[in-house]
Formats: C-alpha cells, sequence, structure tokens
C-alpha cells in the first residue's frame, strides 16, 4: 500500500479538469468520452489499407511501377498522423473561471442589470461588442461562468467551452476547434485523397486481372478487393462531400457551426467580421498561421492544498507522529492565510510542493496505518 | 535585484488580499489577444495611470507580435505540414516563444513596479487568456514588518504554507 502512496505523490492538472473528456498517457492526449465511432474509424482505414497494401500493391507494384505503393504510404501515413493529431490534442478548450473571477462577473452582471425583483425572469447574460464594425453577442455561460469569446461555443458532449468551435465530431472522437481545425482539415484533404488512389488503383487492378483471367472469375478470386471497393465507394462520397463543405468555409473563414446557425447569411445585413474578404488570406490564415498553444496546462502539477481536502482532513493532530506536522494543524485555522495561498501563482505552488511533496501525502497514510 | 526578489516574497507572505481585478479581452480587432487598456478605477490611489497603461499596452503588443500574420508564421506553418506536424515533437513555435517572453516580462513588471506598490499580476496564460488578473494587496508595509515580528502564530502558518515560497 505504501508503494502506491508513493507513486501518487503528485496530482496532475489534468485529473482535477472540469468537463467529460478521457485522459491518456498522464495528461498528453486528451479526448472525447464516447470512442466507439473513433475506433470504427481506425479501424475500416487500418483494414482497408492492410488489404490494399497486402495484395494490390504488391500485384501493381510489379506490373505497373513501384511508384504506387510509396505514394500509397505518403498518404496512408499522413492521413494517420492527422487523424491521431486532430483526436489527440486540445481542441482550444477555455478553462472554466475561478471563483474569483467568476464573483468579479457576477458583480459586473449585477452592476449593469441592476437588482431584479423576486419572480421577476433576469435579463439575458449578453454584452455586445463591435468586431471590425459589426454587433457580436457575447453570451454567457452558465456552466463556465465566462462570457464566452466570440467564436467559442459550449460543446454540450465534452461539457466545455471551446474556442472558434466547428463541430463535435464522433469519428474523430474529440471536438473540433480552433486548435485543432487545421489538422481536422488536412485529415479529411488527405483521407479523400487516400480513397481515390485506393479506389482508382483497386479498379485498375480489377482491369488487370479481368484481361487475363476474366472479370467474373476475378471477383470470385478477390473478394478482398471486392471489399474494398464496396468501403471506398462509399467513403467517397461522404468524405469527398465533407472536404469540399469545409474547403468553402475554409475559403470563407467560417464554423460549421456559424454556418449552421445562419450567422452571416446577410440577413440583418450581417457580414462574417472575422473574414479577410480574400479567399488566399483566409486559407492561408486558418491553415498556416500561428497556432496558440493549449493553456490548460494538463501535464501541469496541481498544489496540494487544491489537488484534494484527504491530506488535511485526515490529519489528526494528537496522532500526527512527525516533528514537521505541528505546522500543519493550524493551516485550516488561520484565516489570513487562506486567500493569500489560493492566489500565490503556479509556479510558487509547484515549488512548495516540491519541498512538500515527498513528506506530506504519506504522514497522514502512515499516520492511520499505525493505528491498525 | 535580491532585494526587489525578496520584496515580492515578502508580498505574497505577509500581507493580506484584499481584490482582485480583472482586465478584460478586447475582442475590436477580431479573436486576436488583447486586453482592454482602460485604467480601473480600483488600481486608483495604487498606481499611476500612465504606468499601468504602458504595461498593458507593451503585454498587448507582444501578443499582436505572437500572433502576427504573415510571411514567417505562414513559413512555419507549411514547414509543420509538410512534417505532418511531427516536427512540433521538437521545436518549439513562435508563439510559445512569445509567451516565455511575455511571462518573463510580466515576472520583471511584478518585481520592479507592481510589488511595491502592493499589486501583484498573474501571468494571462494561467486564466486561459481571459483576463489579466490584478491582485490588490492591503497594508503592505505595516502588517508586513508587524506579522513577521510580533505574532508567532502566524509566522508558524505562513512557513508552512506560503513559507515554501520563501525557503528555497
Ligand atoms: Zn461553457
Ligand atoms: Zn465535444
Amino acid at each position: 500500500m505504501s508503494v502506491m502512496v508513493v507513486r501518487k505523490k503528485v496530482t496532475r492538472k489534468w485529473e482535477k479538469l472540469p468537463g467529460r473528456n478521457t485522459f491518456c498517457c498522464d495528461g498528453r492526449v486528451m479526448m472525447a468520452r464516447q470512442k466507439g465511432i473513433f475506433y470504427l474509424t481506425l479501424f475500416l482505414i487500418l483494414g482497408t489499407c492492410t488489404l490494399f497494401f497486402a495484395f494490390e500493391c504488391r500485384y501493381l507494384a510489379v506490373q505497373l511501377s513501384p511508384a504506387i505503393p510509396v505514394f500509397a504510404a505518403v498518404l496512408f501515413l499522413f492521413s494517420m498522423a492527422t487523424l491521431l493529431r486532430t483526436s489527440f490534442s486540445d481542441p482550444g478548450v477555455i478553462p472554466r473561471a475561478l471563483p474569483d473571477e467568476a464573483a468579479f462577473i457576477e458583480m459586473e452582471i449585477e452592476a449593469t442589470n441592476g437588482t431584479v425583483p423576486q419572480g421577476q425572469r433576469p435579463p439575458p447574460r449578453i454584452k455586445n461588442f463591435q468586431i471590425n464594425n459589426q454587433i457580436v453577442k457575447l453570451k454567457y455561460c452558465y456552466t463556465c461562468k465566462i462570457f464566452r469569446p466570440p467564436r467559442a461555443s459550449h460543446c454540450s458532449i465534452c461539457d466545455n467551452c471551446v474556442e472558434r468551435f466547428d463541430h463535435h465530431c464522433p469519428w474523430v472522437g474529440n471536438c473540433v476547434g480552433k486548435r485543432n481545425y487545421r489538422y481536422f482539415y488536412l485529415f479529411i484533404l488527405s483521407l479523400s485523397l487516400l480513397t481515390i488512389y485506393v479506389f482508382t488503383f483497386n479498379i485498375v487492378y480489377v482491369a488487370l486481372k479481368s484481361l487475363k483471367i476474366g472479370f467474373l472469375e476475378t471477383l470470385k478470386e478477390t473478394p478482398g478487393t471486392v471489399l474494398e471497393v464496396l468501403i471506398c465507394f462509399f467513403t467517397l462520397w461522404s468524405v469527398v462531400g465533407l472536404t469540399g463543405f469545409h474547403t468553402f468555409l475554409v475559403a470563407l473563414n467560417q464554423t460549421t457551426n456559424e454556418d449552421i446557425k445562419g450567422s452571416w447569411t446577410g440577413k440583418n445585413r450581417v457580414q462574417n467580421p472575422y473574414s479577410h474578404g480574400n479567399i488566399l488570406k483566409n486559407c492561408c490564415e486558418v491553415l498556416c498561421g500561428p497556432l496558440p498553444p493549449s493553456v490548460l496546462d494538463r501535464r501541469g502539477i496541481l498544489p496540494l492544498e487544491e489537488s484534494g481536502t484527504r491530506p488535511s482532513s485526515t490529519q489528526d493532530p494528537s496522532s500526527s507522529p512527525f516533528p514537521q506536522s505541528p505546522v500543519a494543524p493550524t493551516e485550516p485555522l488561520s484565516s489570513n492565510e487562506l486567500p493569500l495561498k489560493a492566489s500565490v501563482p503556479e509556479e510558487m505552488h509547484s515549488s512548495v510542493l516540491a519541498q512538500q511533496g515527498p513528506e506530506s501525502p504519506e504522514t497522514p497514510q502512515e499516520a492511520s496505518g499505525d493505528e491498525k | 535585484m535580491a532585494t526587489e526578489g525578496h520584496n515580492l516574497q515578502e508580498l505574497r507572505r505577509s500581507a493580506s488580499l484584499a481584490t482582485k481585478v480583472f482586465i478584460q479581452r478586447d475582442y475590436s480587432d477580431g479573436t486576436i489577444c488583447q486586453f482592454q487598456t482602460k485604467f480601473p478605477p480600483e488600481l486608483d490611489s495604487r498606481i499611476e495611470r500612465q504606468l499601468f497603461e504602458e504595461t498593458v499596452k507593451t503585454l498587448n503588443n507582444f501578443y499582436a507580435e505572437a500572433e502576427k500574420i504573415g510571411g514567417s508564421s505562414y513559413l512555419e506553418g507549411c514547414l509543420a505540414c509538410a512534417t505532418a506536424y511531427f516536427i512540433f515533437l521538437c521545436m518549439e513555435t513562435h508563439y510559445e516563444k512569445v509567451l516565455k517572453k511575455i511571462s518573463r516580462y510580466i515576472q520583471e513588471q511584478n518585481e520592479k513596479i507592481f510589488a511595491p506598490r502592493g499589486l501583484l499580476l498573474t501571468d494571462p496564460v494561467e486564466r486561459g487568456m481571459r483576463v489579466i488578473e490584478i491582485s490588490i494587496y492591503e497594508d503592505r508595509c505595516s502588517s508586513g514588518s508587524a506579522s513577521s515580528g510580533s505574532s508567532s502564530s502566524s509566522g508558524s502558518a505562513s512557513s508552512g504554507g506560503g513559507g515554501g515560497a520563501g525557503g528555497r
């Protein structure tokens, strides 16, 4: 038991993040909870490509050109890399407001709305902002306790506000937002190219074989190819269509969310204030522009007092055997100390932790162990 | 330098927190990260308006530099794309470099300007880039010397919690 306690001496921030996400590799990987359809995507791509490389590529490399499998491999690796990058990265989650900031915003809202009489419905919490000469409404998120930045939206599946929210894509098992939209776009682009490529060379393969042994014989001999052609055929329409749609959105610097809601459809004469009015510039900005790093700091180490009340609550002043522990029982009592501790920036916390880390979590455990 | 650093720690340890002020984002130029330079009235007696505005403007310039759209940022984006984004495993983006510069700048400003006035800036990265948080501390000089000298209970409490910061 003590081994487990020693191993678990730090709490990283991802363990305490609100919202419905799953994390792997100690916080390096972040995904939505439901991943069934993501596994289906992986299975379809890996299965089809394995069959293609195992049968058709070997035949075509000899018969036509060795460049065929090389191109296929490049496309395959690129689409897998972008798929995993889309699925595993932070889409641009906006962390929820800490109590201080939430209280400040609440105060601000009260100041602007005035006091609402009992039983009357409070006015909607909206802030108007002028962006590039367009009035944009910022809505208050009751879950995250913030005014959502422009273009952000709350994903009901992941329960997070996501910056430049596009949509929640179950196929990649993650939200698509500011930080992974370009990966998503490149994924569907490379996947459509890959699908077209595999489909084409499957047809070529069937044609070459048919010339030798006849069409019906070929179908009987190669059930794998028939399966591949069927999968590719159905994937083709949906993925190519989706790529076309997203190309259109990229060119106009819009998100799927804004397109569905019809935010910039021209009624009320609102136009997209984020567009540069130039297709090339929009594409460059969306796909190659500067990309902000994740602000979640998932691998950061949580300070002890925020990582749960266990160490302080199980600590019994009478039974604590350590000489350094007389400090701890007074901790919850000192009233002027608590707000100050809550305000100390993170790097200070981690230095506090680095000093206390090895001893403090063990202390209550060993104390209770002695009693048993 | 050493005395200023000591000053910052002394502030965190000894003074009690009164209020916090939040400088909100300014979206008038779109979604790029900028903060409002409007002077909050809570800071009226604490810091000169000009000094405050200068700090926020410098921060805004840093963020504008990080999000600048142009040849070098496109080059970085295209290069990363060409390597299927594997290059990010071993390379820092321009944005990350600027953010590091910003946190160094904030620490410097805290030590030089804000801490002596009983204020403390928090790096916006730690608040999801939504706000610049400014903590206002009460009784910076008087309580600082009083607590360390007289009362032993507060002294021991601070050595347990906040004292970890001081005793390095
Ligand atoms: Zn939200
Ligand atoms: Zn989602």
